[in-house]
C-alpha cells in the first residue's frame, strides 16, 4: 500500500465515522462538531486528487463560516432533550418517503459507477485543481453560469437584508 | 531537501514560535507599563524578564479544573484549537529564502481558511462553559470573527491581483522594486484592523471585554486550559505581524549587511510593539459601534480597493 492509500483510506474511514456520529449524537452541538471533522476529511480528499483551492475553499466556506453560523443558531436556541421537538406519525411518513427517494438515486448512481470501475481517479495528479486553471475554465467556458451564481447570491443577500429588517 | 532538514525546520520554527509566545508576556508588561508610566514587573531577574517563568509555572501548577456543568469534552478541545490554528498557519510563512515549512500554492488562502478555524475556540469554549457571561463573550466574538475574516480576506486581494499569486514566497518577491504598502495602503490597513479583531486584542478585544463581562468566553477556564487560550493570543499577534511583514513590508528583503531572518524579525517585532501601543493608548468601543464600523464603512473602503487595483492593473497592461 503506498503512502496516498493510507491516507485515503483514513480519510474515507474518518469522514464515514464523522458523519454516522453527526446522525446519533444526542446533543445538536456535537453534531455540529462532527460535521466539521467531516468537511475535513473532504477536505483532505480533494488535496489528494490535487484540488488545492477547492480544498481551501471547502474548509473556509463550510468549516470556518456556515458551521459557526450554524453553532450560533444552536447555541441560541439552546436545545436540550426536553425541549427536543415531538415526533410525529406524518414526519415518519415523509422521512421514509424521502430516505426511500435518496436510496433510489445512490443505487442507480452506485449501479452506473460500476461502468466506471476501469477509469480511476487520479491522486495527486492532475492540475485542474489549480487556481490558475480553474480560474480560466471558470471565466471562459462556464462564465455565464458563474455569473448567474453571483446574482443569485446576491438575491439572497438583499432578501436576508429585507427579511432582518423590521417594519 | 532530505527529510531530516524538513524536521530541523519544522522543530526550529515550533521553538522559535512557543519561546517568542511566552517572551511576550514580559515584552507586553514591560512596554505597556513604560506607556503608561508605572514600573512593571521589575522583582524576579533583570528587568523582571523572570516573570515568563514563574508565570509560565504558576499555569502548569494550578488546579486543572473542569466544572461540573460544563460540556467536558468540547470545553478541554476548545483551547486547543486556537493554539492549533494559528500554530498551522505559520507553516506557510517564509522566515527566509528557503526557510518555511511548506510553501504552498495556496499559501494565502490556508492562513485564511486557518484563522476561520480559530473562531470555534472562543464560540466552543463560550458555549461549553455553561455560563451566560462566557456565551454573551461567545456570540459576540463569533459575529465579530466572521465580520472581520472577510474584510480580512478582501483586503488582501489587491497584492494578489498584482502579484498574480497566492505563494507567500512569490508574494515577497515581487515586492524587490517596492514594498507594497506602498502600492496598497489601504490594503495595509484594513488588514491590520481586521488583524486587531481577529486576534480580539484591545481596543477590540470585545468578545473578553473584562469591565462588562469578566472575562468573556474563558471566564471559567484555569490553569494551562486557560494559558493555551493566553499563548493562543501572543501567537495571534505573532501571526498577524509576521503577515504584515511578509504581505505589505517586503518579508525578509532589506539592505544586504544583515541576513533575510533578521530583517523578518526586525518588522514582525516592530508590529507587534504597535500591537501593545495600540492596547496601552486606545478605549475599547462599544460592541454595535465595532460591528457597524466594519460593514458600513470598511467594507465599501476594501471593495472599493479591490475594484481600483484591478481597474489599474487593466488598464496598465493596456
Amino acid at each position: 500500500m503506498t503512502a496516498s492509500e493510507i491516507i485515503f483510506w483514513f480519510l474515507s474511514v474518518l469522514a464515514l465515522f464523522s458523519a454516522i456520529m453527526v446522525l446519533i449524537s444526542r446533543n445538536p452541538v456535537h453534531s455540529v462538531l462532527w460535521l466539521i471533522v467531516v468537511f475535513f476529511a473532504i477536505s483532505g480528499h480533494y488535496i489528494l486528487l490535487n484540488a488545492q483551492f477547492l480544498a481551501i475553499v471547502n474548509l473556509i466556506v463550510y468549516a470556518g463560516a456556515i458551521m459557526v453560523l450554524f453553532l450560533f443558531v444552536i447555541m441560541l436556541m439552546n436545545l436540550n432533550t426536553e425541549t427536543e421537538p415531538q415526533r410525529n406519525t406524518w414526519l415518519k411518513v415523509i422521512g421514509v418517503i424521502s430516505g426511500g427517494l435518496l436510496l433510489t438515486v445512490m443505487v442507480s448512481a452506485a449501479r452506473s459507477a460500476g461502468e466506471l470501475s476501469n477509469k480511476t481517479a487520479l491522486i495527486g495528479a492532475g492540475d485542474i485543481g489549480l487556481i490558475q486553471n480553474l480560474g480560466k475554465v471558470l471565466f471562459n467556458q462556464y462564465v455565464v453560469p458563474f455569473e448567474i451564481t453571483s446574482v443569485l447570491f446576491l438575491s439572497a443577500m438583499v432578501g436576508a437584508v429585507v427579511i432582518g429588517k423590521k417594519d | 531537501m532530505t527529510v531530516m532538514q524538513h524536521v530541523w525546520i519544522v522543530l526550529g520554527v515550533l521553538f522559535v514560535l512557543l519561546n517568542i509566545g511566552a517572551g511576550l508576556i514580559w515584552v507586553e508588561r514591560r512596554m505597556l507599563a513604560l506607556w503608561q508610566d508605572r514600573l512593571g514587573p521589575n522583582r524576579a531577574g533583570p528587568l523582571g524578564i523572570l516573570i515568563v517563568l514563574a508565570d509560565t509555572l504558576k499555569l502548569f501548577f494550578k488546579e486543572d479544573w473542569v466544572p461540573p456543568f460544563a460540556d467536558k469534552w468540547v470545553f478541554i478541545i476548545a483551547p486547543a484549537i486556537v493554539v492549533a490554528s494559528v500554530l498551522m498557519s505559520f507553516v506557510v510563512i517564509p522566515f527566509a529564502p528557503g526557510i518555511v515549512v511548506a510553501d504552498l500554492n495556496v499559501g494565502l488562502l490556508f492562513f485564511l481558511a486557518m484563522s476561520s478555524i480559530g473562531v470555534y475556540s472562543i464560540v466552543l469554549g463560550g458555549w461549553a462553559s455553561n455560563n451566560k457571561y462566557a456565551l454573551l463573550g461567545a456570540l459576540r466574538g463569533a459575529s465579530q470573527m466572521i465580520a472581520y475574516e472577510v474584510f480580512m480576506g478582501l483586503s488582501l486581494m489587491g497584492v494578489v491581483m498584482m502579484t498574480g499569486s497566492f505563494k507567500l514566497t512569490d508574494i515577497v518577491e515581487a515586492q524587490r522594486d517596492m514594498w507594497f504598502f506602498i502600492k496598497q495602503p489601504i490594503g495595509l490597513v484594513i488588514f491590520f484592523i481586521a488583524g486587531i479583531a481577529e486576534t480580539h486584542r484591545l481596543p477590540f478585544d470585545i468578545p473578553e471585554a473584562e469591565s462588562e463581562l469578566i472575562a468573556g468566553y474563558h471566564a471559567e477556564y484555569s490553569g494551562m486550559k486557560f494559558g493555551m487560550f493566553f499563548i493562543g493570543e501572543y501567537l495571534g499577534i505573532t501571526l498577524i505581524s509576521a503577515m504584515t511583514a511578509t504581505i505589505f513590508f517586503g518579508g525578509w528583503l532589506g539592505p544586504e549587511f544583515l541576513p533575510g531572518w533578521v530583517w523578518f524579525f526586525t518588522k514582525t517585532f516592530a508590529f507587534i510593539l504597535f500591537f501593545i501601543l495600540l492596547r496601552a493608548s486606545l478605549p475599547r468601543p462599544r460592541y454595535d459601534q465595532l460591528m457597524e464600523y466594519g460593514w458600513k464603512i470598511l467594507l465599501p473602503l476594501v471593495l472599493a480597493n479591490v475594484m481600483i487595483t484591478g481597474a489599474v492593473l487593466l488598464w496598465l497592461k493596456g
